[in-house]
């Protein structure tokens, strides 16, 4: 059997990790954002501006680390406008999310145009390198999967821990929970609804950054127009199949991702010659719904999600 | 309690002034909080005892006046401020985040937020001693979304000591508990009472105010209008000041019944969920004449409503509307009959929360005329049908393009009632019609359904309150596990006969004893 054969090979599962990872720091990244209350539909945009960021500061001559710290301040600055707009000024969260999408989208292009005018060919860089783990590296299938990978696939991992231990284990994830519950619970307690929602939202952005940047440095190595192509929609889902923990929604990742890798090697065997190619493209979409379908039926959706929080209002 | 003229002032209000849009909702409102004494703040819905409390912990601005907390002026709009100085806040609409323990809620924002880990072991210790000393038993680790309305209370107030307050204001504690919780309730303000708390504690229920506080303050519109001490004060004095004129009960002249417009007979539903269904129920319900149905909450009531209203159809038994058969029985056929409702609850089904009050006032009709001409509205009918109604039936409320939300629960009611009267509905279906209102109100909504019936209407009430039903109703019914008892005349059981059907005895299975 050709799935088998596919399941079985280290380097499937060593590339549905990699194109697992720049989905699971976006997906942290909303997943902060929404439970503090706040839909930031900015993730597509911000993703781009990420990208592009990142890469465009290594070419320049930063390295690496500081290219990654790059894109997670440019993300950052988005969701600050997105934080003030949604939050202090309660403007809708999808128009908002939206707008910065388009925004960021486009001046991220127009700054392309504006620093490469003659270019055609977008220059690659020196990216971000495989960086096995002596001793579990060598574990079949597990080692190239887990502990053959680069640097950055190893900080979403780490990151995803970090906003768990965060969320469930410190007194800021606790306000952070409570106030995408219930904001009045916050403001009764003496907290800054407003500080903890636009923290949220400026921090999930600089993480859905990240996650763009993971494309240009540890994946592609270039920048292209498109190459977001719906990640951060993708994640959007993620964080609803992970019923907003961070847990589950990493798991979620790993899951898309898989299905990722395996419709490609899939277009490559004997079936793929006689399907055509975009039944196969479109099996991870197909199969994420389905599975949303599935699971999002219990979950416990944070109950003031995209409810602006006005003081003094009853 | 003595309210002790040489203890020192914990809390002063100077001239706090508070107003939305054209409404004032506190008017150079100054008085002092002595330590150790309850303070009883009493008012109608709407007087703004509730905007009151919120500007002295800090959820409004007052737009004139100062807050002075154990001698220090409170900075203005700032709960953390409030909370630090000692003032501890219940409030009516509860601010517990339901994904949270109990334990998480109350240590909410007691920790620095920069703090890795938390110091729960402590908190949970300190939690259990509170509940102890103050008699407020709750589970720690229970999810609050899965507690009692009076368990979610005792946090509210668990909150606050854990805070170390050392002013408690309750906001309408007792409007959502039952009278074994209010007892509870009241046994643990005594003990912070003697623990030295000193407490403001809003009602609109005269017996509770009595029964807890040892100084009265009344507010009216707004204004302070009066200050006595408990010990020298009664109900009678303390309801005039609060309405600022006599109140006179309901009186209910003889009955003169006509035809039946509404017949129900060996009527069966379906049971939803834990409600109860109707079990093989018949009842006629007749012109000029207000039939009480009493019993325990949850027999059946609902399901009673829902069936009059269109909302579900019998499963068995036949209905009657007027001599016919109801077929095809939908809210809007309900509706189209001449049946007027008065939803159990105002908020998630008498109204339309974010409409405005004219919306909300042509929400059964908007799609006829005068409101509506050949698909198109006609605004200008609408607003002067609810302005119609906002003056004759006393709505206080900024105006008809107001949001009904920001609406006190009284006024909602009163929308209501004019929407449901004002189309002359032939049957009224009055459901818990005054439950949550203040005494001013619910004279008024009583009054209104006895003029209905001297007007002709068949009124059904449907009522938890059996006071109410022996005041109001020519006949009772009591159901009791979607089975009804026959029909009493007025007077002729004591409340003490009702309670026994109310518990269940003397009906005979599969029907009604004749």
């Amino acid at each position: 059997m050709e799935i088998l054969d596919i399941l079985l090979s280290a380097s499937f599962w060593a590339a549905a990790v990699r194109i697992a990872s720049p989905l699971i720091f976006a997906t942290l990244g909303e997943l902060i954002c929404e439970r503090a209350g706040v839909l930031n539909l900015g993730i597509e945009g911000i993703m781009v501006v990420g990208a592009f960021a990142g890469w465009m500061a290594v070419y320049s001559g930063a390295d690496l680390w500081t290219g990654v710290a790059v894109a997670m301040g440019a993300g950052m600055l988005f969701g600050l406008l997105h934080a003030i707009l949604s939050v202090p000024f309660g403007l809708s969260q999808h128009v908002v999310g939206l707008g910065i999408t388009l925004l960021a989208t486009a001046s991220t292009y127009f700054a392309y145009r504006v620093s490469l005018p003659e270019v055609t060919n977008p220059p690659r860089i020196e990216a971000f390198k495989e960086l096995p783990i002596p001793i579990v590296s060598d574990i079949p299938i597990v080692g190239p999967a887990l502990f053959a990978q680069t640097p950055l696939t190893y900080l979403a991992f780490v990151a995803a821990a970090v906003v768990a231990f965060v969320l469930y284990r410190t007194p800021l994830g606790l306000a952070l929970r409570a106030v995408g519950e219930n904001p009045h619970s916050v403001e009764a307690q003496g907290l800054s609804v407003t500080g903890l929602r636009m923290g949220a939202v400026i921090v999930g952005s600089g993480l859905m950054a990240v996650g763009g940047a993971f494309l240009t440095m540890s994946a592609f190595n270039s920048f292209f127009f498109e190459m977001v192509n719906g990640r951060g929609w993708i994640c959007i889902a993620l964080v609803v199949f992970g019923a907003w923990k961070p847990g589950k929604a990493v798991l979620g990742a790993l899951l898309f991702a898989a299905f990722d890798a395996l419709q490609i090697r899939l277009q490559q065997t004997s079936l793929g010659a006689d399907i055509p190619y975009q039944i196969f493209l479109m099996m991870p979409y197909l199969l994420s719904i389905l599975a949303l379908v599935v699971m999002s039926r219990r979950a416990e959706v944070p109950a003031a999600l995209m409810v602006p929080f006005n003081r003094g209002e009853r | 309690m003595p309210s002790g003229g040489e203890a020192r002032a914990v809390l002063r209000l100077r001239n706090i002034t508070k107003r939305f849009g054209p409404l004032t909702a506190n008017d150079a409102i100054t008085f002092d909080l002595r330590e150790g004494e309850v303070i009883a703040l009493l008012g109608e819905n709407g007087a703004g005892k509730t905007t009151l409390m919120n500007i002295l912990f800090g959820h409004y601005m007052a737009d004139a006046g100062e807050i002075e907390a154990f001698g220090h002026i409170l900075p203005p709009g700032n709960p953390r401020a409030a909370l630090e100085a000692g003032v501890g806040m219940v409030h009516q609409h509860f601010t517990l985040a339901d994904n949270l323990s109990v334990l998480e809620n109350i240590i909410l924002g007691t920790e620095p937020l920069w703090r890795l880990g938390s110091g729960r072991a402590a908190a949970r210790a300190r939690i259990e001693q509170l509940s102890r000393d103050f008699g407020l038993a709750v589970h720690s680790d229970a999810k609050a979304g899965t507690l009692s309305v009076g368990e979610r209370q005792r946090v509210e107030i668990l909150k606050a000591l854990y805070r170390d307050a050392r002013v408690l204001i309750l906001d309408e504690p007792t409007a959502v508990l039952t009278p074994q919780e209010t007892d509870d309730l009241f046994a643990t303000l005594r003990k912070a009472v003697a623990r030295g708390l000193s407490i403001i504690f809003i009602s609109h229920k005269m017996h509770e105010v009595l029964a807890i506080s040892s100084r009265v303050l009344v507010l009216r519109h707004g204004r302070l209008v009066g200050e006595v001490a408990t010990a020298e004060t009664d109900r009678h004095q303390l309801a005039h000041m609060m309405v600022g004129s006599e109140i006179r009960a309901p009186e209910v002249g003889g009955a003169a019944p006509g035809r039946v417009l509404l017949r129900l007979r060996d009527v069966s539903t379906v049971p939803v969920g834990n409600a109860v269904g109707l079990r093989s129920l018949s009842l006629d319900l007749r012109a000029g004449q207000i039939t009480g149905l009493a019993g325990v909450s949850g027999n059946g009531q609902t399901a009673l409503a829902d069936l009059i209203a269109g909302e579900i159809v019998p499963a068995a038994g036949a209905m009657e509307i007027g001599g016919r058969e109801a077929k095809g029985w939908t809210p809007k056929a309900a509706l189209e009959a001449g049946i007027g409702r008065i939803p159990e609850d105002r908020h998630r089904t008498g109204t339309v929360a974010d409409f405005s009050l004219a919306e909300n006032a042509v929400l059964e009709a908007y799609e006829k005329a005068p409101f509506s001409r050949r698909g198109w509205f006609d605004w200008q009918a609408v607003d002067r049908h609810t302005r119609s109604i906002i003056e004759r039936y006393d709505v206080r409320c900024p105006g008809p393009d107001a949001r009904i939300r920001l609406l006190s629960g009284g006024n909602m009611q009163k929308l209501i009632l004019g929407r449901v009267l004002e189309a002359e509905p032939a049957i009224i279906l009055a459901v818990q019609p005054v439950r949550g209102l203040d005494i001013g109100a619910v004279t008024y909504v009583q009054n209104r359904l006895i003029e209905a019936r001297e007007a002709g209407a068949a009124v059904l009430l449907i009522s938890e309150d059996l006071d109410e039903i022996l005041t109001l109703a020519d006949v009772i019914h009591v159901i009791s596990e979607g089975r009804l008892s026959p029909a009493f005349a007025r007077g002729s059981k004591s409340p003490a006969e009702l309670g026994v059907w109310m518990a269940g005895q003397g009906f005979e299975e599969g029907g009604h004893a004749a």
